[in-house]
């Protein structure tokens, strides 16, 4: 490695405001990349590892987060009270970011491939038109993005994730930064993307001399890139280490419990059940939507849904796995009665109730219920836990004291305290928030749980605690459940059958060992392929590394 | 608790937090006076603001006439008060009207996407009418009635409501605990009332202020045009109207009746921005710390 670092961190403290229960958002921060180097921050929120990287960019929120004491190290230069005017000199030029979700980070009036001149128009203004265009199309082509040449021409909404993400790190390449900060950059991305966008940043390595900050909470994507790792907890560098050796050998409990917290593609749920007794079946299932715009005469449909069908045995989860646009949460919402199918039927009793009107669906509604993926929004702010618990039942005239009391045996059921009931949404961790969530859904005493992706929007240890409840919860009550995902290790964990979807269609649907060990369809291999941390754990089986070998 | 958990600014914590406010509490406290003295016109003065006391015309200020007297000899101290309390009253009725017509339009807008576009483009109908010429419509029509000035005024604020309403409803049922809601077999009129009503209160507050003042301002245009009360009434306007003739001899006649109009709409302005920093989430987060 090369004597001067392309960043060093020492010691650097940055306060929270107010009396808070943490004096610091990052309190001893102290590290270094290197050129040609991938360093992994690690950690949950609140662990303060997109604190640390704000700073590094001048980014911090002003008069909320103040930088305190410490030293930025820029390829040796001091960075730390730089003024906003150096800052924008540095950024762009000299290091660079990557944000979690491109389609807000890009500008979505303007053509990407403008906004990747913009940035050669602002660090290079001695370049000619001609240059800035030929520039921009080698960036992109060199990202692998798909005919370049039309590609620059989109704006951010015609791509997808994927290539939104390419873009944004076609951006951050530009000007051939020394650093590259990535803050969860394939956080909001399919797996198959995921894995694009992973192997392409694992490749600027061989060609540029670039360091690279990642940040990520999933050890996955650690173990498929990182050089090195630091694990963060609570605002302090708990662990650090090369990746291969944090990964083998944790030292600390923290990585410990964050490793082992990761699914790592256990079958959980046994073999599936007899279908003898279906309590919902989905038959030949389809959903149009026509676009309409006001200066495009053509109109285009899109097939949301197409032909789905499958059913629900009794006491069965089943997994709906899918990547963004395969029509899983169309299924979903369909199930619940969110949306109406326009064609095909939804059985239930015998009877189809996949066109009743609001008024003849409330004698059903109770049977079916949701919980929701973002357990922040899924909760009115003004309404205290008790006045939401109580609602559904209080809909149908129940009893205010069976109500009361079913209400502290379901908050019992998901491990939260009565004393929840006074309180606000507002007062409760997202883990918290979604037991309260499956208590809500509980409230209503329904057969058939659905949950949206309930686990996404968490933590992976928080995580590993929701699907345990899940499952606890299934067996207990005898529920079955639709757990609608896009992570395969996170089904296979919970469901005894699994549907892949893809373009509104059922591709493939059996129980979830015979999924991961002989995938029957194309695209489920190419999902299995996608899911990162396969190769470069060592003796770890971490995730499919012990499916996809077998 | 913490920092990185969203929180969501509670009703019960308004009052503290107003009142720290310089601000606000300028312009809260200045409104109280202003409105405490013109509610109290008929205690505080001891002239009827009517009486006409010819011989002592355009007499300035003393201890008998706290702001002199007008063209005819009446008090101007009672007569601006008066004034005030006309258009307290007013600014009151035109807000309370607009605000709960437009809530309601914006609702039914914003909640049921069939009515959107009806409601909607009889909205942008009363848009186009411009809200001066309503006013002096209506006030030539039917006379100048408080009922009349009321709807004449109030009439060209609904718009504006009903947009700002059927924004916010369009955010919220979107929201997933609205869906969560509906799924639990609510009854759309119950969601309406429990999880989308109450996101419109603040910035209809707001909205509200901001009414006031406008109207205000509408109510002494009219009057200074003539088009407003009947003379024997008082009203800020047509004080200043009366006095323009006699400026040079006695200023106080145009002045003292402008600056308590000037400060009635600022302070009324100053509360409104000031509820709106504090209310509008966004603001809130950005001052949060």
């Amino acid at each position: 490695m090369s004597s001067t670092p392309i960043l060093e961190i020492r010691d650097l403290n940055v306060s929270l405001p107010g009396a808070g229960d943490r004096r610091y958002a990052a309190e001893g921060i102290s590290l270094t990349v290197s050129a040609r180097e991938i360093v992994c921050i690690v950690g949950e929120s609140g662990s303060g590892k997109s604190v640390t990287a704000s700073a590094v960019m001048g980014l911090l929120p002003k008069n909320v987060l103040r930088l305190e004491s410490g030293q930025i190290l820029l390829s040796g230069r001091d960075i730390t009270h730089a003024t906003n005017t150096e800052l924008r000199e540095l950024r762009g030029d000299r290091m660079a970011m990557i944000f979690q979700e491109p389609m807000t980070a890009l500008n979505p009036l303007m053509q990407v491939g403008d906004q990747v001149a913009e940035i050669f128009q602002f660090h290079g203004p001695s370049l000619s038109r001609r240059e800035v265009d030929a520039r921009v199309l080698a960036l992109l082509t060199d990202m692998r993005l798909p005919s370049p040449e039309t590609l620059r021409h989109a704006y951010p909404h015609q791509l997808s994730g994927g290539q939104r993400q390419r873009v944004m790190i076609a951006m951050a390449l530009a000007m051939e930064p020394a650093l590259i900060i990535a803050d969860e950059p394939t956080t909001a991305l399919d797996v198959t993307s995921q894995a694009q966008v992973l192997r392409l940043l694992h490749g600027l390595r061989e060609r540029h001399d670039t360091g690279i900050l990642f940040i990520t909470h999933d050890f996955d994507v650690v173990a498929e890139i990182a050089d090195r790792v630091i694990v963060m907890q609570q605002g302090r560098i708990v662990e650090a280490g090369t990746a291969a050796e944090v990964l083998a050998n944790p030292q600390h409990p923290y990585t410990r419990k964050l490793i082992d917290a990761v699914p790592k593609g256990q079958f959980g749920a046994g073999a599936p059940l007899a279908e003898a007794d279906p309590v919902i079946s989905v038959e030949n299932l389809g959903m149009r939507f026509v676009t309409s715009s006001l200066f495009k005469a053509k109109r285009r449909e899109v097939l949301a849904l197409d032909g789905v069908s499958l059913s629900l045995a009794r006491g069965e989860t089943l997994g709906i796995v899918g990547e963004s646009g395969s029509g899983k949460t169309t299924l979903g919402r369909c199930l619940a009665h969110f949306a109406r199918p326009t064609s095909g039927r939804i059985v239930m009793n015998g009877e189809d109730v996949s066109r009743l009107s609001r008024a003849a669906w409330r004698q059903w509604c109770k049977r079916i219920q949701m919980v929701f993926q973002d357990p922040y929004r899924s909760f009115n702010p003004r309404l205290t836990i008790e006045a939401t618990l109580a609602e559904g039942p209080m809909n149908y005239g129940e009893d205010r004291a069976r109500v009361q009391a079913r209400m502290r045996d379901m908050l019992a059921l998901v491990s939260i305290d009565a004393s929840a009931l006074k309180r606000y949404p507002h007062e409760f961790s997202g883990g918290q928030r979604q037991r309260i969530s499956i208590a809500r859904a509980l409230m209503m005493e329904p057969e058939i749980l659905i949950a949206d992706e309930a686990v996404s929007a968490l933590d992976v240890s928080v995580q590993a605690q929701i699907l345990d409840l899940l499952e606890h919860i299934r067996e207990q009550l005898n529920l079955s459940m639709i757990f609608i995902t896009h992570d395969l290790r996170v089904a296979a964990r919970l469901c005894h059958r699994i549907a892949v979807m893809q373009r509104g269609r059922v591709m493939e649907i059996g129980p979830a060992e015979q999924i991961f060990t002989r995938p029957g369809s194309g695209y489920t291999q190419e999902l299995l392929a996608a899911i990162p941390g396969k190769d470069g754990l060592g003796s770890r089986p971490v995730a499919g590394l012990a499916l996809a070998g077998a | 608790m913490t920092s990185n958990v969203i929180t969501f600014p509670r009703a019960r914590a308004w009052w503290p937090a107003l009142t720290r406010d310089p601000m606000m509490l300028t312009g809260l406290v200045l409104l109280v006076v202003l409105i405490g003295l013109s509610l109290l016109a008929p205690v505080i003065t001891w002239h009827d603001p009517a009486s006409l006391t010819p011989r002592l015309r355009l007499k300035p200020v003393s201890a008998e006439y706290w702001l002199g007297t007008d063209s005819l000899g009446r008090d101007l101290f009672s007569r601006v008060l008066y004034g005030g309390r006309l258009s307290i009253t007013l600014a009151v009725l035109v807000s309370v009207i607009s605000v709960c017509a437009g809530l309601l339009l914006g609702l039914l807008a914003g909640y049921f996407r069939r009515l959107d576009a009806v409601v909607m483009r009889i909205i942008d109908g009363i848009m186009a009418i411009p809200g001066l010429l309503l006013a002096i419509a209506m006030v030539a029509l039917g006379g100048a009635s408080i009922p009349t000035m009321v709807t004449a005024i109030a009439i060209p604020e609904i718009p504006r409501v009903a947009r700002l309403v059927r924004s916010v409803v369009l955010s919220v049922r979107e929201e997933p605990y609205v869906e969560a809601s509906l799924g639990m077999g609510t009854a759309t009129w119950r969601v309406l009332w429990r999880h989308v009503l109450p996101s419109t209160i603040n910035p209809l507050v707001v909205q509200a202020t901001f009414i006031c003042a406008s109207a205000i301002l509408i109510e002494a245009v009219l009057g200074f045009l003539g088009l407003g009360f009947p003379p024997e009434i008082p009203s800020l306007g047509s004080i200043i109207s009366e006095g323009r003739p006699f400026f040079q001899r006695a200023p106080w006649i145009i002045l003292f009746p402008g600056i308590f109009l000037a400060l009635l709409i600022l302070s009324v302005n100053l509360f409104g921005d000031a509820l709106r920093d504090r209310l509008d989430p966004r603001m809130a987060r950005l001052r949060k710390g």
